[in-house]
Protein backbone atom coordinates (compact mmCIF):
# COMPACT_ATOMS: atom_id res chain seq x y z
CA UNK A 1 0.00 0.00 0.00
CA UNK A 2 1.53 3.51 -0.86
CA UNK A 3 1.20 6.41 1.36
CA UNK A 4 -1.45 7.85 -0.70
CA UNK A 5 -3.38 5.02 -0.01
CA UNK A 6 -3.09 4.70 3.54
CA UNK A 7 -4.14 8.48 3.53
CA UNK A 8 -6.82 7.99 1.57
CA UNK A 9 -8.20 5.65 4.02
CA UNK A 10 -7.54 7.01 6.78
CA UNK A 11 -9.55 10.08 5.40
CA UNK A 12 -12.34 8.34 4.20
CA UNK A 13 -12.76 6.70 7.83
CA UNK A 14 -12.81 9.95 9.77
CA UNK A 15 -9.69 8.90 11.58
CA UNK A 16 -6.82 11.70 12.76
CA UNK A 17 -3.92 11.49 10.22
CA UNK A 18 -1.15 13.88 9.64
CA UNK A 19 1.06 14.06 6.38
CA UNK A 20 4.40 15.92 6.95
CA UNK A 21 6.28 16.79 3.70
CA UNK A 22 9.41 18.11 3.65
CA UNK A 23 9.09 21.21 1.19
CA UNK A 24 12.90 22.72 0.23
CA UNK A 25 16.29 21.09 -0.01
CA UNK A 26 17.31 18.14 -2.38
CA UNK A 27 15.06 16.04 -0.78
CA UNK A 28 11.88 18.33 -0.99
CA UNK A 29 8.88 16.12 -1.42
CA UNK A 30 10.17 13.37 1.54
CA UNK A 31 7.29 12.18 3.46
CA UNK A 32 6.26 10.89 6.50
CA UNK A 33 1.98 9.81 7.13
CA UNK A 34 1.56 10.19 11.09
CA UNK A 35 -1.10 8.48 13.00
CA UNK A 36 -1.88 8.47 16.54
CA UNK A 37 -0.05 5.16 17.48
CA UNK A 38 1.88 4.41 14.38
CA UNK A 39 4.29 6.19 11.56
CA UNK A 40 5.23 5.36 7.85
CA UNK A 41 7.87 6.97 5.35
CA UNK A 42 11.23 8.77 5.60
CA UNK A 43 11.77 12.25 5.97
CA UNK A 44 15.22 11.73 5.68
CA UNK A 45 17.12 11.20 9.29
CA UNK A 46 15.49 9.35 12.07
CA UNK A 47 15.86 12.74 14.06
CA UNK A 48 13.71 14.41 11.69
CA UNK A 49 11.27 11.48 11.73
CA UNK A 50 11.03 11.59 15.63
CA UNK A 51 10.66 15.39 15.54
CA UNK A 52 8.18 15.29 12.17
CA UNK A 53 5.99 13.05 14.08
CA UNK A 54 6.06 15.10 17.89
CA UNK A 55 4.88 17.95 15.99
CA UNK A 56 2.65 16.51 13.64
CA UNK A 57 0.55 14.70 16.70
CA UNK A 58 0.40 17.93 18.40
CA UNK A 59 -0.92 19.70 15.29
CA UNK A 60 -3.77 16.82 15.68
CA UNK A 61 -4.56 17.63 18.76
CA UNK A 62 -6.13 21.08 18.03
CA UNK A 63 -6.58 20.31 14.44
CA UNK A 64 -3.79 22.51 12.77
CA UNK A 65 -2.03 22.28 9.73
CA UNK A 66 1.32 25.00 9.70
CA UNK A 67 4.87 24.97 8.45
CA UNK A 68 7.46 24.26 10.84
CA UNK A 69 11.49 24.66 11.00
CA UNK A 70 14.16 22.12 12.23
CA UNK A 71 18.10 21.19 11.86
CA UNK A 72 18.81 18.36 9.66
CA UNK A 73 18.65 15.95 11.76
CA UNK A 74 15.13 17.14 13.49
CA UNK A 75 16.69 19.69 16.07
CA UNK A 76 14.35 22.27 17.71
CA UNK A 77 16.23 25.16 17.02
CA UNK A 78 17.44 24.29 13.30
CA UNK A 79 16.19 26.20 10.26
CA UNK A 80 17.59 24.12 7.85
CA UNK A 81 15.12 21.82 7.10
CA UNK A 82 10.86 22.99 6.62
CA UNK A 83 8.32 20.57 7.24
CA UNK A 84 4.86 20.96 6.19
CA UNK A 85 2.51 19.31 8.10
CA UNK A 86 -1.11 19.03 7.28
CA UNK A 87 -3.20 18.04 10.00
CA UNK A 88 -6.36 16.23 9.15
CA UNK A 89 -8.26 15.60 12.82
CA UNK A 90 -11.62 14.33 13.07
CA UNK A 91 -14.60 16.87 12.15
CA UNK A 92 -15.66 19.44 14.95
CA UNK A 93 -18.84 18.45 16.71
CA UNK A 94 -22.20 20.70 16.74
CA UNK A 95 -24.65 19.86 19.32
CA UNK A 96 -28.28 20.98 18.63
CA UNK A 97 -30.39 20.82 21.17
CA UNK A 98 -34.33 20.35 20.24
CA UNK A 99 -35.49 18.54 17.42
CA UNK A 100 -37.73 21.94 16.14
CA UNK A 101 -38.22 23.34 12.46
CA UNK A 102 -35.24 25.65 13.43
CA UNK A 103 -32.86 22.33 13.98
CA UNK A 104 -33.23 21.12 10.64
CA UNK A 105 -31.72 24.22 9.24
CA UNK A 106 -28.99 24.23 11.79
CA UNK A 107 -28.30 20.48 11.10
CA UNK A 108 -28.45 21.21 7.53
CA UNK A 109 -25.85 24.54 7.88
CA UNK A 110 -23.88 22.32 10.60
CA UNK A 111 -22.97 19.98 8.00
CA UNK A 112 -22.12 22.29 5.24
CA UNK A 113 -19.50 24.21 7.50
CA UNK A 114 -17.93 20.41 8.13
CA UNK A 115 -19.19 19.46 11.50
CA UNK A 116 -20.22 16.41 12.92
CA UNK A 117 -24.13 17.11 14.17
CA UNK A 118 -26.19 15.38 16.61
CA UNK A 119 -29.51 16.76 17.22
CA UNK A 120 -30.82 15.92 20.71
CA UNK A 121 -34.44 15.65 21.91
CA UNK A 122 -36.43 14.30 24.92
CA UNK A 123 -38.99 13.52 22.97
CA UNK A 124 -39.27 10.76 20.58
CA UNK A 125 -42.03 11.71 18.80
CA UNK A 126 -39.80 14.95 17.84
CA UNK A 127 -36.23 13.37 17.81
CA UNK A 128 -36.39 11.12 13.93
CA UNK A 129 -34.48 11.25 10.97
CA UNK A 130 -37.75 12.74 9.11
CA UNK A 131 -38.07 15.51 10.63
CA UNK A 132 -34.04 16.20 10.53
CA UNK A 133 -32.57 14.59 7.61
CA UNK A 134 -29.35 16.00 7.60
CA UNK A 135 -28.15 15.35 11.12
CA UNK A 136 -25.45 12.72 11.42
CA UNK A 137 -27.03 11.49 14.21
CA UNK A 138 -30.28 11.99 16.42
CA UNK A 139 -30.46 11.18 19.85
CA UNK A 140 -33.32 10.45 22.28
CA UNK A 141 -32.71 12.21 25.56
CA UNK A 142 -32.75 14.33 28.46
CA UNK A 143 -30.44 17.42 26.82
CA UNK A 144 -28.49 18.01 29.90
CA UNK A 145 -28.28 14.15 30.89
CA UNK A 146 -26.89 14.00 27.16
CA UNK A 147 -24.53 16.62 27.21
CA UNK A 148 -22.66 15.66 30.71
CA UNK A 149 -21.24 12.13 29.20
CA UNK A 150 -20.85 13.75 25.69
CA UNK A 151 -17.41 14.92 24.45
CA UNK A 152 -16.60 18.46 24.11
CA UNK A 153 -13.53 20.09 22.83
CA UNK A 154 -13.10 24.40 22.06
CA UNK A 155 -14.32 23.23 18.34
CA UNK A 156 -18.00 22.20 19.45
CA UNK A 157 -20.43 24.30 18.78
CA UNK A 158 -23.62 23.90 21.81
CA UNK A 159 -26.55 25.31 20.00
CA UNK A 160 -29.58 25.83 22.55
CA UNK A 161 -32.70 25.72 20.80
CA UNK A 162 -35.26 24.07 23.15
CA UNK A 163 -36.26 27.79 24.67
CA UNK A 164 -37.97 26.15 27.43
CA UNK A 165 -36.39 27.30 31.04
CA UNK A 166 -36.95 23.38 32.38
CA UNK A 167 -34.72 22.44 29.42
CA UNK A 168 -32.51 25.06 29.22
CA UNK A 169 -31.19 25.81 32.62
CA UNK A 170 -29.81 22.40 33.47
CA UNK A 171 -28.61 22.24 29.89
CA UNK A 172 -26.61 25.41 30.02
CA UNK A 173 -25.27 24.78 33.76
CA UNK A 174 -23.46 21.77 31.79
CA UNK A 175 -22.46 23.68 28.75
CA UNK A 176 -20.74 26.14 31.11
CA UNK A 177 -18.59 23.29 32.66
CA UNK A 178 -17.04 22.55 29.15
CA UNK A 179 -14.75 24.00 26.70
CA UNK A 180 -16.79 24.07 24.13
CA UNK A 181 -15.74 27.07 21.70
CA UNK A 182 -19.46 28.34 21.39
CA UNK A 183 -22.68 28.26 23.25
CA UNK A 184 -25.85 29.87 21.75
CA UNK A 185 -29.39 30.05 23.21
CA UNK A 186 -32.52 30.88 21.39
CA UNK A 187 -34.91 33.27 22.74
CA UNK A 188 -35.96 36.82 23.56
CA UNK A 189 -34.25 39.19 25.19
CA UNK A 190 -36.76 38.80 28.12
CA UNK A 191 -36.25 34.77 27.92
CA UNK A 192 -32.95 35.31 28.49
CA UNK A 193 -33.10 38.21 31.16
CA UNK A 194 -35.47 35.18 33.17
CA UNK A 195 -32.24 32.47 32.51
CA UNK A 196 -30.22 34.76 33.61
CA UNK A 197 -31.51 35.28 37.21
CA UNK A 198 -32.26 31.69 37.41
CA UNK A 199 -28.52 30.97 36.12
CA UNK A 200 -27.23 33.39 38.58
CA UNK A 201 -29.50 31.58 41.48
CA UNK A 202 -27.59 28.75 40.94
CA UNK A 203 -24.12 30.09 41.36
CA UNK A 204 -23.38 31.03 37.46
CA UNK A 205 -20.71 34.01 37.54
CA UNK A 206 -20.68 37.37 34.88
CA UNK A 207 -17.87 35.15 33.34
CA UNK A 208 -19.51 32.12 32.95
CA UNK A 209 -22.83 34.01 31.57
CA UNK A 210 -21.22 36.06 29.09
CA UNK A 211 -20.15 33.03 27.19
CA UNK A 212 -23.50 32.02 25.96
CA UNK A 213 -24.62 33.73 23.02
CA UNK A 214 -27.94 34.78 24.03
CA UNK A 215 -29.97 35.72 21.55
CA UNK A 216 -28.64 34.04 19.53
CA UNK A 217 -26.69 35.04 16.34
CA UNK A 218 -25.51 37.71 14.22
CA UNK A 219 -28.05 40.88 13.64
CA UNK A 220 -29.22 40.74 10.29
CA UNK A 221 -32.49 40.30 10.85
CA UNK A 222 -33.20 36.58 10.43
CA UNK A 223 -37.17 35.56 10.28
CA UNK A 224 -37.27 32.50 8.78
CA UNK A 225 -35.39 28.96 9.98
CA UNK A 226 -32.83 29.27 7.53
CA UNK A 227 -32.43 32.55 7.84
CA UNK A 228 -32.11 32.33 11.79
CA UNK A 229 -29.78 29.41 11.31
CA UNK A 230 -27.27 31.62 8.78
CA UNK A 231 -27.31 33.94 11.62
CA UNK A 232 -26.18 31.29 13.71
CA UNK A 233 -23.36 29.86 11.98
CA UNK A 234 -22.36 33.10 11.22
CA UNK A 235 -21.95 33.96 14.51
CA UNK A 236 -19.93 31.03 15.55
CA UNK A 237 -17.56 32.21 12.75
CA UNK A 238 -17.51 35.50 13.92
CA UNK A 239 -16.45 34.25 17.26
CA UNK A 240 -14.11 31.96 16.14
CA UNK A 241 -11.94 34.50 14.56
CA UNK A 242 -12.56 37.24 17.17
CA UNK A 243 -14.39 39.61 15.14
CA UNK A 244 -17.65 41.64 15.60
CA UNK A 245 -19.38 40.30 12.68
CA UNK A 246 -20.96 43.66 10.45
CA UNK A 247 -20.34 44.79 6.68
CA UNK A 248 -17.02 44.20 5.68
CA UNK A 249 -18.05 47.44 3.57
CA UNK A 250 -17.88 50.04 6.95
CA UNK A 251 -15.07 48.01 8.30
CA UNK A 252 -11.15 48.59 7.69
CA UNK A 253 -9.88 45.44 9.47
CA UNK A 254 -7.94 42.92 6.74
CA UNK A 255 -10.56 40.84 5.39
CA UNK A 256 -9.01 37.58 6.59
CA UNK A 257 -6.93 37.22 9.97
CA UNK A 258 -3.31 36.19 9.51
CA UNK A 259 -2.21 32.67 10.29
CA UNK A 260 0.74 33.40 11.73
CA UNK A 261 1.96 30.28 12.74
CA UNK A 262 1.16 29.15 9.41
CA UNK A 263 3.07 31.88 6.96
CA UNK A 264 6.60 30.92 6.16
CA UNK A 265 9.26 32.96 6.73
CA UNK B 1 -7.08 17.48 0.31
CA UNK B 2 -10.49 15.96 1.36
CA UNK B 3 -12.27 17.80 -0.72
CA UNK B 4 -10.02 16.77 -4.03
CA UNK B 5 -9.83 13.27 -2.59
CA UNK B 6 -12.30 11.28 -4.64
CA UNK B 7 -11.10 12.73 -7.84
CA UNK B 8 -7.29 11.91 -7.44
CA UNK B 9 -8.84 8.50 -6.39
CA UNK B 10 -10.32 8.73 -10.01
CA UNK B 11 -7.61 9.64 -11.76
CA UNK B 12 -5.28 6.99 -10.18
CA UNK B 13 -7.68 4.36 -10.96
CA UNK B 14 -7.87 5.81 -14.39
CA UNK B 15 -3.82 5.12 -14.76
CA UNK B 16 -3.32 8.63 -15.05
CA UNK B 17 -0.24 10.36 -13.23
CA UNK B 18 -1.01 13.32 -11.03
CA UNK B 19 0.09 16.32 -9.24
CA UNK B 20 -0.60 18.13 -6.41
CA UNK B 21 -0.61 21.49 -5.64
CA UNK B 22 -0.69 22.76 -1.38
CA UNK B 23 -0.74 25.94 0.05
CA UNK B 24 1.93 25.85 2.61
CA UNK B 25 2.20 29.14 3.98
CA UNK B 26 0.31 32.53 3.84
CA UNK B 27 1.44 36.00 4.65
CA UNK B 28 -1.47 39.02 5.49
CA UNK B 29 -4.75 38.03 3.85
CA UNK B 30 -5.03 35.16 1.49
CA UNK B 31 -8.51 33.66 0.46
CA UNK B 32 -7.27 29.67 1.28
CA UNK B 33 -5.25 28.68 3.84
CA UNK B 34 -2.36 26.18 4.31
CA UNK B 35 -3.47 22.97 3.39
CA UNK B 36 -5.81 23.97 0.40
CA UNK B 37 -5.25 21.67 -2.23
CA UNK B 38 -5.21 21.70 -6.06
CA UNK B 39 -4.99 18.93 -8.21
CA UNK B 40 -4.11 18.18 -11.77
CA UNK B 41 -4.17 15.19 -14.06
CA UNK B 42 -2.09 13.70 -16.72
CA UNK B 43 -4.65 14.73 -19.26
CA UNK B 44 -4.89 18.33 -17.85
CA UNK B 45 -8.29 18.54 -15.62
CA UNK B 46 -8.53 20.02 -12.48
CA UNK B 47 -10.08 19.74 -8.83
CA UNK B 48 -9.62 22.31 -6.12
CA UNK B 49 -8.17 25.69 -5.78
CA UNK B 50 -5.55 27.05 -4.27
CA UNK B 51 -6.68 30.97 -4.34
CA UNK B 52 -9.76 32.56 -5.41
CA UNK B 53 -9.14 31.77 -8.68
CA UNK B 54 -6.34 34.02 -9.19
CA UNK B 55 -2.81 32.05 -8.91
CA UNK B 56 -4.26 28.79 -10.05
CA UNK B 57 -3.53 29.00 -13.84
CA UNK B 58 0.33 30.09 -12.96
CA UNK B 59 0.13 26.49 -10.68
CA UNK B 60 -1.48 24.58 -13.03
CA UNK B 61 1.33 25.39 -14.97
CA UNK B 62 3.97 24.31 -12.57
CA UNK B 63 1.50 21.46 -11.96
CA UNK B 64 1.79 20.40 -15.72
CA UNK B 65 5.44 20.67 -15.49
CA UNK B 66 5.78 18.55 -12.32
CA UNK B 67 3.81 15.77 -13.69
CA UNK B 68 6.20 15.64 -16.42
CA UNK B 69 9.55 15.80 -14.97
CA UNK B 70 8.90 14.63 -11.36
CA UNK B 71 10.40 17.73 -10.07
CA UNK B 72 8.81 19.14 -7.17
CA UNK B 73 9.04 22.68 -6.73
CA UNK B 74 7.95 25.48 -3.90
CA UNK B 75 6.48 28.63 -5.76
CA UNK B 76 5.82 31.93 -4.20
CA UNK B 77 3.08 34.15 -5.30
CA UNK B 78 2.55 37.72 -3.65
CA UNK B 79 2.63 41.61 -3.85
CA UNK B 80 6.38 42.41 -3.85
CA UNK B 81 7.19 39.67 -6.33
CA UNK B 82 7.09 40.95 -9.44
CA UNK B 83 6.20 37.58 -11.00
CA UNK B 84 3.08 37.79 -8.65
CA UNK B 85 2.09 41.30 -10.18
CA UNK B 86 2.05 39.35 -13.25
CA UNK B 87 -0.32 36.67 -12.15
CA UNK B 88 -2.65 39.39 -10.02
CA UNK B 89 -3.21 38.19 -6.24
CA UNK B 90 -5.95 40.52 -5.89
CA UNK B 91 -6.25 39.93 -2.49
CA UNK B 92 -2.73 41.33 -1.57
CA UNK B 93 -1.20 39.03 0.20
CA UNK B 94 1.17 36.18 -0.55
CA UNK B 95 1.01 32.45 -0.53
CA UNK B 96 3.94 29.84 -0.97
CA UNK B 97 2.57 26.69 -2.28
CA UNK B 98 3.92 23.50 -2.81
CA UNK B 99 4.08 21.20 -6.27
CA UNK B 100 4.93 17.97 -6.29
CA UNK B 101 4.18 14.92 -8.55
CA UNK B 102 1.99 12.13 -6.76
CA UNK B 103 4.27 9.36 -6.82
CA UNK B 104 3.90 8.28 -3.55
Amino acid sequence: MTLFERLAEALHADRPVALVTRIDGPQAGAKLLVFDDDVSGDLGTPGLNVAGAGEARALLAVGETATRSFGEDGEPVGVEVRLFIAAYAPKPVMYVFGAIDFSRAMARIGKYLGYQVTVIDARPVFATKQRIPDADEIVVAWPDEFLAKAPVDTRTALIVLTHDVKFDIPLLRVALRTEAGYIGAMGSRRTHANRIEELRAHGVGDDDLARISAPIGLDIGARTPEETAISIAAEIIALREARRGGRLSEGTLPVHNARTPASLP
Amino acid sequence: MIDVLDTIERWRAEGQRVAVATVVGVENSAPRDPGAVLAVSERGAVAGSVSGGCVESAVYEEAQDAIATGRPRLVSYGISDADAISVGLTCGGTIHVFVERLDW
